[in-house]
């Protein structure tokens, strides 16, 4: 099944990942980050992409957040990090370790 | 966008390489989309070509990678061509029938680096999925279905839909349920190769239909966000066509099992074409330059009624070898538009099945199983009467 924890609630302490049954990677001729799975294959903005290579299984929600307020003061990530971890996890892109 | 093979138009790459490796099979689904003259076509690339094949394909930009058939598994070297696949970036989809496949081979292709494995039934039922596949593949498919999972690939289960196992979707859904698959693919049948011959056989009814359509919903509902359910209804039902392959040499390249370079993996009947092969040239200028990926590529060489439609470009005309069959003209409309003059046709077949569907009189006809020793008759004409099973 893809995800067996599809009704668990995303808080700051969740661990995401990117699930073991997909793949992130640079693309050179596409100039962007995809995720691919089975058959299918999604090409990602440069913000989802800079919050995927923080989803090592390693860094919670609220390190991925803080690590990218440093690295982008100008911008609030929160609400796009939450939103889009949320779109992930739906998708079976990130399982929450 | 031109037509005319003219390299200075910009193309975009291609995303999607299928590597049909061969046309042998263990099974004979009467459904296979193969030509029914494979048996003229037995001189498969060697190790060497595909590998280079691989890389101009993934230079260009190519992303993901179908290993096919034919049953992909009886060529030896799959694990060498699985293993160059990922060093190279793909990711690998190795498409099979199990047969072939054994646990330990499961796990040596995992170590090669194969990204995901999709099994096909025939159908949910020992008996009736044996019986299409000409074999008994049912016990080692489910087998073979376990050892995926536990391997730790995510696992595609696909079966080809068609009137004889579409009264059982629930079946189908509930047996994709026990094996834990984490998507089900519940293909329709395309009416090419083996399957155009077959289509009185396999070409389901409106109530069949209606019925799957009621069933896969209630599962798609069911178990959203843990199986991921992909249905269409055949375009056979339908009044407008379906944008076949993205487009002609818009994101699909086929590499047939003797080298030929094809759109799509029917393209290969089609008259008019070169079939350039991948032994004479280099994938990038069959991609871009060759006559045959420009022949269908963008809207200048479509007729009426597609040239004045508002909605070419939303189905490009639909399929081109679907036109071909049907109509004897691949640059006609798809006759499953409804514009298309050919397109009532169509619609009284599939009703004039409809209609005797269940009887001795449609269902106690000859099937043509998927084989060699068939395709060889095909080949010399011999009546169907005397296909063998």
């Amino acid at each position: 099944m893809l995800n067996d924890d599809v009704n668990e609630k995303l808080t700051l302490e969740v661990v995401p990942e990117v699930a073991s049954t997909h793949r992130f990677q640079w693309e050179e001729v596409q100039d962007c980050h995809v995720i691919m799975y089975p058959e299918g294959m999604v090409k990602l903005g440069d913000s989802s992409a800079e919050i995927l290579k923080l989803c090592d299984g390693k860094n919670d929600v609220g390190t991925i957040i803080k690590l990218l307020n440093q690295q982008y003061p100008d911008a609030q990530v929160d609400n796009d990090v939450i939103k889009f971890l949320e779109v992930a996890h739906e998708n079976g892109w990130v399982k929450y370790k | 966008m031109k037509t005319d093979g003219s390299s200075t138009n910009k193309v975009n790459p291609p995303l999607w390489l299928l590597a049909e490796l061969t046309y042998a099979c263990p099974l004979q689904c009467p459904y296979c989309s193969n030509p029914v003259e494979m048996a003229n076509y037995k001189k498969e690339l060697s190790t060497e070509d595909w590998i280079r094949v691989m890389r101009e394909a993934r230079k260009m930009g190519a992303v993901q990678l179908g290993f096919s058939g034919g049953e992909p598994l009886t060529r030896p070297d799959l694990e060498e061509l699985i293993a160059e696949a990922r060093q190279l970036g793909f990711y690998t989809n190795l498409i099979t029938s199990g047969i072939g496949m054994d646990e330990k081979r499961v796990k040596g292709f995992k170590e090669a680096g194969l990204d995901h494995i999709q099994v096909s039934f025939q159908a949910s039922s020992a008996d009736l999925n044996n019986f299409i596949a000409g074999t008994d593949a049912f016990e080692h498919k489910l087998e073979m279905a376990r050892a995926v999972k536990k391997h730790g690939y995510p696992m595609v289960l696909c079966f080809v839909l068609h009137r004889q196992n579409e009264p059982y979707v629930r079946e189908i859904l509930d047996l994709a349920v026990s094996l834990d698959a984490d998507y089900v693919e519940l293909a329709t049948t395309q009416y090419y190769g083996w399957a155009f011959h077959n289509k009185e056989y396999l070409i389901p009814t409106r109530e069949q239909l209606a019925n799957a359509e009621i069933v896969t919903k209630e599962f798609q509902e069911k178990l959203k966000g843990k199986m991921k359910i992909f249905y269409v209804i055949p375009d056979y039902f339908e009044d407008r066509p379906k944008k076949c392959m993205d487009g002609w040499g818009a994101i699909f390249l086929t590499i047939t099992p003797d080298g030929l370079a094809l759109p799509c993996h029917a393209a290969r009947q089609l008259p008019g074409l070169e079939l350039p092969s991948v032994q004479d040239h280099s994938i990038d200028w069959i991609w871009n330059d060759s006559p045959d990926f420009n022949k269908f590529r963008g809207l200048d060489w479509m007729k009426e009624p597609c040239r004045t439609c508002p909605e070419k470009e939303k189905d490009l005309g639909g399929c081109r070898c679907q036109a071909f069959m049907l109509t004897g003209d691949a640059t006609n409309a798809d006759p499953v538009c409804s514009k298309s003059p050919h397109h009532q046709e169509l619609v009284d077949t599939v009703e004039g099945i409809g209609k005797i569907a269940g009887t001795p009189e449609l269902e106690e006809r000859p099937i043509l199983f998927r084989n060699m020793k068939n395709s060889r008759k095909i080949i010399k004409g011999e009546s169907e009467s005397e296909l063998v099973k």
